[in-house]
């Protein structure tokens, strides 16, 4: 019989330290997959966030420089600014790409910064236990809004997605899911095109993946999945936003 | 004409989180009874009903499982 | 030349090819020197959307190698202090200016030197320490500048370059040079994209306290490094001084000048002028305490360098202070006059 899947070889056989069917493990092995694919070991840079993906580094045999919580952005801007010929790429959750780093974020995108950010959206902040995300939905219950989120109080889900679609300078905005795995397959191949919108220098790419939290959301790793097709793509509804290169064609 | 397919899963990695046990179409993973060094039930593969769909490996989080298939 | 300028064109010259800022005044001459002459060397110029984001864009080109840099003033300062910390504890060089404004809050926009504190201790968290420069001219302005491109790449460390409102806007004639040679350590730690390598990982996060102690005391064994060779000063006529005023940067000008006045008067007064701010340079006072009676340190703010001095002489000299903060800018007969009230009060 022939092999037909086995791990990728820009994926170090590091144990992955996330929990039971976290989100992060499946979209590690897509993004190394796809280095592997495009063969750009050789000229990538990433930039892992603060969070439950901080030690990135241990998984990606990539060039990475870790960057304090929010500044992804403006630390790739950096790189990329210094070393045009690198592809970089940021992956961020929710509070570091739209709380914390909200300035950053939207200012590369408005710069159209030639940098691909992957956005991982589980509705709450996951390494320091669960609390409050910007993206954390209206009645949802986590430990920093106890009684559900509420509009009056705490605003309501922040789609900074929608928001950064509207700039000039954003090339590539879409949303994905891993709830199937014809999502999972349908989100490699939205993040292969952000890293080829790069390439092609059309501007900024952003790909943000419906991610389950088992652990916060206290459920079990195949129920946190249903409630991504359940409930979390009926607030947050994948698709594409923007892809320039369809505008341009 | 049936396409025979087989996996191996690395048990060590395994975490029993059960993804792969949901989406195979064939039932060809259980979780067994033995323990890891992690503390968990780690998934096995029954014999005899994989038709390398892969479709366990692309939602193993771990990366546990490899896919072999028939020509 | 504008001593903006002069911080501009010798980054310019050292070879700094990335510069990120944001106006802030006084010092916006800065960006918009940078502007206009990175073009012109095919270097990166780009204004961030804070100072947040500009430290973090140095950052990020410091780590692929460039010679980057920033500048900003005193508030400004205060929101890079996350990204210093970074800096220093991930080992990347960067060059960093802060043409001091009077604060705390907003402050205004005239000179200073209230920021000594946030200069010499932190001002980021966590255990690190950053050489500070002071100069006192545009010449040394200038001059340290082009040097603390080699220091921040020989240590790889971020250095800051402390001017005030006056030094930024003033205008002294300067002779321009070649960068000095230096011994450059290889920069065998930055990102470049992982071809034929095995992958660079530049971090700080290290969860396990005995490697982080590890990682701490090694930090520590450059800074102890640092402050051997790196501690400066400039001594003018301490030779046979009962009194000794301690200044820096504009501080130390108008201090010059009162001591001059006050030696044409037949007192035996003398100026230490530390131009590292941290490492201060501690020999220089602890050899001068040997022989001086009164220690005089006058300084733009309330009282911070102070300290230091104080460390130093260990208790065998007594201090005074002499402060205008705010940003008020005394002129030499002021110093004077308060040099003439110790000398008699002490009877010295």
């Amino acid at each position: 019989m022939k092999k037909i899947f086995a791990r990728p070889a820009c994926l170090k056989a590091n144990p992955f330290h996330y929990c039971p069917g976290c989100g992060h493990s499946i979209l590690h092995r897509l993004v190394a997959e796809i280095i592997d694919e495009m063969d750009i070991r050789g000229i990538t840079i990433g930039i892992p966030p603060a969070g439950c993906a901080v030690l990135a580094y241990n998984y990606f045999d990539v060039d990475m420089v870790e960057s304090a919580h929010g500044r992804g952005c403006a630390i790739a801007t950096g790189v990329k600014r210094a070393r045009p010929e690198c592809l970089v790429f940021t992956y961020q959750g929710d509070g570091d790409i739209s709380a914390i780093g909200t300035a950053e974020t939207l200012h590369a995108a408005n710069r159209g910064e030639l940098i691909t950010s992957i956005f991982v959206n589980n509705a709450v902040y996951g390494m320091t236990g669960g609390q409050m995300a910007p993206t954390t939905m209206l009645g949802q219950k986590t430990s920093t809004s106890p009684y559900g989120r509420r509009a009056k109080v705490e605003g309501y889900p922040l789609k900074i997605t929608d928001l950064i679609a509207n700039l000039p300078g954003a090339a590539y905005v879409v949303r994905t899911s891993l709830a199937t795995p014809a999502k999972v397959n349908a989100t490699k191949k939205a993040i292969r095109k952000g890293f080829d919108i790069q390439r092609q220098g059309l501007g900024y790419a952003l790909i943000e993946v419906l991610s389950p939290c088992p652990t916060n959301w206290k459920l079990s790793s195949v129920e946190s999945f249903k409630y991504l097709e359940d409930v979390m793509e009926k607030e947050f509804v994948p698709g594409v936003l923007k892809d320039i290169s369809k505008e341009k064609a | 004409m049936a396409v025979n397919g087989m996996i191996t899963i690395d048990k060590s990695l395994c975490k029993a989180c059960e993804l792969c046990i949901s989406v195979c179409p064939e039932g060809a993973i259980q979780l067994s009874d033995e323990i890891n060094t992690k503390g968990y039930h780690p998934a096995e593969f029954i014999k005899e009903r994989c038709k390398g769909c892969s479709l366990c490996a692309l939602m193993c989080p771990e990366v546990a499982i490899e896919v072999y298939r028939e020509r | 030349m504008k001593g903006t300028d002069a911080i501009a064109e010798a980054a310019i010259q050292a070879g700094c090819r990335c510069y990120f800022g944001y106006p802030i005044t006084p010092q916006n001459e800065i960006p918009e020197y940078m502007s206009r002459r990175m073009d012109e060397v095919g270097g990166v110029f780009l204004q961030g959307e804070s100072e947040i984001a500009s430290i973090n864009m140095v950052h990020g080109a410091a780590a692929t190698g460039a010679r980057a840099m920033t500048s900003s003033s005193s508030p400004g300062i205060s929101l890079k202090q996350e990204g210093l910390s970074f800096l220093a504890a991930q080992e990347i060089p960067a060059v960093i200016v802060n043409i001091v404004r009077g604060g705390p809050g907003l402050g205004n926009i005239a000179p200073s030197q209230g920021d000594y504190y946030q200069a010499t201790r932190g001002g980021g968290h966590g255990d690190y320490r950053m050489p500070v420069f002071a100069p006192a001219s545009i010449q040394e302005l200038y001059d340290i500048t082009m040097e603390s491109f080699d220091i921040a790449d020989i240590y790889r460390t971020p250095v800051m370059i402390i001017g005030d409102g006056m030094m930024g806007q003033m205008m002294e004639p300067i002779t321009m040079h070649a960068q000095p040679p230096a011994d450059l350590p290889p920069k065998d730690y930055i990102l470049t994209g992982a071809q034929g390598r095995p992958s660079r990982i530049l971090r700080s996060l290290i969860l396990h306290p005995p490697e982080m102690e590890e990682h701490n005391w090694k930090l520590k064994r450059k800074y102890d490094l640092m402050r051997q060779t790196l501690p400066r000063h400039e001594e003018y006529m301490t030779d046979d001084a009962t009194m000794v005023v301690v200044a820096y940067g504009t501080a130390a000008r108008i201090a010059k000048g009162a001591v001059k006045r006050a030696r044409s008067e037949g007192l035996k007064v003398g100026l230490l002028r530390p131009i590292t701010l941290w490492p201060f340079p501690d020999e220089a006072v602890t050899s001068i305490a040997k022989k001086a009676k009164l220690f005089l340190v006058f300084e733009m703010s309330t009282g911070q360098m102070i300290d230091d001095v104080r460390l130093a002489v260990g208790g065998s000299v007594e201090c005074v202070f002499y402060g205008r903060p705010g940003g008020v800018v005394p002129a030499p007969q002021e110093i004077q006059r308060i040099i003439e009230r110790h000398w008699l009060q002490k009877e010295l």
